[in-house]
């Protein structure tokens, strides 16, 4: 859910979007915002599964330290979507495990 | 390799401040900082600060970290972002890890002649049933989230910890329009500001002093908390669980120094409570046990920012003095100064306690450098 109406930093208008791909899907994202807050206005809170026991992760620390946000971005695996930007036509998927190495990124 | 005559890790309001007065001496300044921007947490904080006009009383931390970056900026003070320092090696020289984009990163040695480090705290997790399920994060994750990208990750949440993290980030969460089903709070009793925890009742928060989480229900994400009364030794009591519907469970359950860079300096450490646990010791100019390397800020003992400020000015003058750009009259007269502002911040709300913990630190180091001298 977004913030669009704040006491403090008042009212956000004439955003710029860029658009980018999660898991395959289109998705609107506000230029230069974190991959993770772009999903967490859309609701998506999920970011990987664990290896071992295939239990859900997402969000914990928000700042980059404890890791539990990373997803495959443009096919690299492991980001951490809470302190990397969006890009115009980035794809963002959901990590299973370890996540896989496609070769050099994008 | 990179000089620098100064050299600090870690860009928050303690990094910040050690920055300005160690390039007003005279000092050739850089900041190392991981983020992608200097200034911390300060970057989150929406709320006006306590205390004189000395210490920013009635600014916020949103406005005052602005202030500082602009004054590192007029000195000539360097930040290095998106750098994280890999190594401390013998002589002073620095690792650091520049990341450029997503895959290309530089490495970059740089040679120091004084090194401040002032890499803040981390948050206190607290492990409960169903504790990994995403939204149960830190209460510093739910108000980055809020206050800095503008996004709530849930509607309802539910607070861990009533000390002042846990009042202030559920407040703002409701100034954002987020509903707080509750506080909880282990202890008997309240544990920041009365002021603060007054602003949420009168909005109808509960805050449930003498609870506990039990744990978190849900399949991929928080659905429901259980919650429990807790007796003195941490046992639950039978039958009184409360289940409250929530999809955030934030933890305000205090923080603890970010330490790793002083231990890979080879400080010295000592333990206190009252700070937020082991936290290495120093003498009145913030210099470690390791001659030439100073530590402020949350790194050596968790307190406030404006703490962090004083911390930071005093370790900047000591490396500034340290390095002969200012005489020593004016410098053990500044220093005095100094510490007679950090008293003032410290004589107020648990300030007893903190002071004490200090005065452990500053012992301890006489004591290692007395050890340090007989060997």
């Amino acid at each position: 859910m977004r913030v669009l109406k704040h006491p403090i930093f008042g009212e956000e208008k004439d955003i710029d979007w860029v658009t980018i791909y999660y898991n395959g899907k289109p998705m609107k994202a506000k230029k230069g915002e974190m991959i993770l807050a772009a999903l967490h206005a859309q609701g998506i809170i999920v970011n990987r599964y664990t290896a071992k026991r295939h239990e859900p992760r997402g969000i914990f620390c928000g700042i980059g330290q404890c890791t539990d946000c990373m997803m495959v971005v443009n096919g690299m695996p492991n980001v951490r979507t809470c302190i990397t930007p969006v890009e115009e036509g980035m794809t963002v998927d959901t990590q299973d495990g370890y996540g896989k190495w496609e070769g050099d990124a994008k | 390799m990179k000089q620098a005559e100064v050299l600090i890790i870690g860009g928050g309001p303690a990094g910040l401040s050690a920055a300005i007065e160690a390039a007003k001496k005279g000092c050739q300044v850089t900041i190392v900082e991981a983020n992608r921007e200097a200034g911390g947490q300060l970057v989150k904080q929406t709320h006006k600060f306590f205390g004189s006009s000395q210490h920013h009383a009635g600014e916020r931390g949103i406005d005052i970290v602005k202030t500082l970056i602009r004054q590192c900026g007029e000195l000539g003070v360097e930040i290095m972002t998106d750098s994280v320092v890999a190594g401390i090696y013998d002589g002073k020289v620095i690792a650091v890890d520049h990341q450029l984009s997503l895959t290309e990163h530089e490495f970059i040695r740089i040679q120091a002649k004084k090194l401040i480090i002032s890499t803040g705290a981390s948050e206190n997790a607290v492990r409960f049933p169903g504790w990994t399920l995403p939204g149960v994060m830190g209460a510093g994750a739910v108000q980055t989230m809020c206050n800095v990208h503008h996004v709530l990750p849930g509607k309802k949440i539910l607070m861990i910890g009533s000390g002042s993290v846990g009042l202030i980030v559920s407040y703002q969460m409701m100034q954002a329009g987020a509903e707080i089903v509750g506080i909880i709070e282990a202890l008997p009793h309240i544990n920041g500001y009365a002021v603060h925890a007054s602003k949420l009742t009168r909005e109808g928060v509960p805050i449930y002093t003498g609870y506990t989480v039990k744990e978190a229900i849900g399949t991929d994400h928080v659905e429901k908390a259980v919650i429990a009364k807790v007796n003195p030794d941490w046992s639950l009591v039978p039958g009184s669980e409360i289940t409250l519907d929530t999809d955030i469970i934030a933890i305000g359950a205090g923080l603890k120094p970010l330490t790793g860079m002083a231990y890979m300096a080879g400080c010295d450490f000592v333990f206190d409570k009252a700070l937020g646990g082991w936290a290495p010791a120093h003498n009145k100019h913030m210099e470690s046990t390791v001659d030439g390397v100073f530590v402020c800020g949350d790194t050596t003992g968790l307190e406030e920012a404006s703490t962090a400020i004083e911390e930071g000015t005093l370790a900047g003058l000591g490396a500034a003095q340290s390095l002969g750009h200012v005489d020593e009259k004016t410098a053990e007269e500044e220093n005095a100064a100094g510490w007679k502002r950090l008293n003032a911040l410290r004589s107020g709300f648990k300030g007893e306690e903190r002071v004490i913990a200090k005065n452990k630190q500053l012992r301890e180091y006489e004591a290692y450098k007395g050890e340090e001298a007989r060997a």
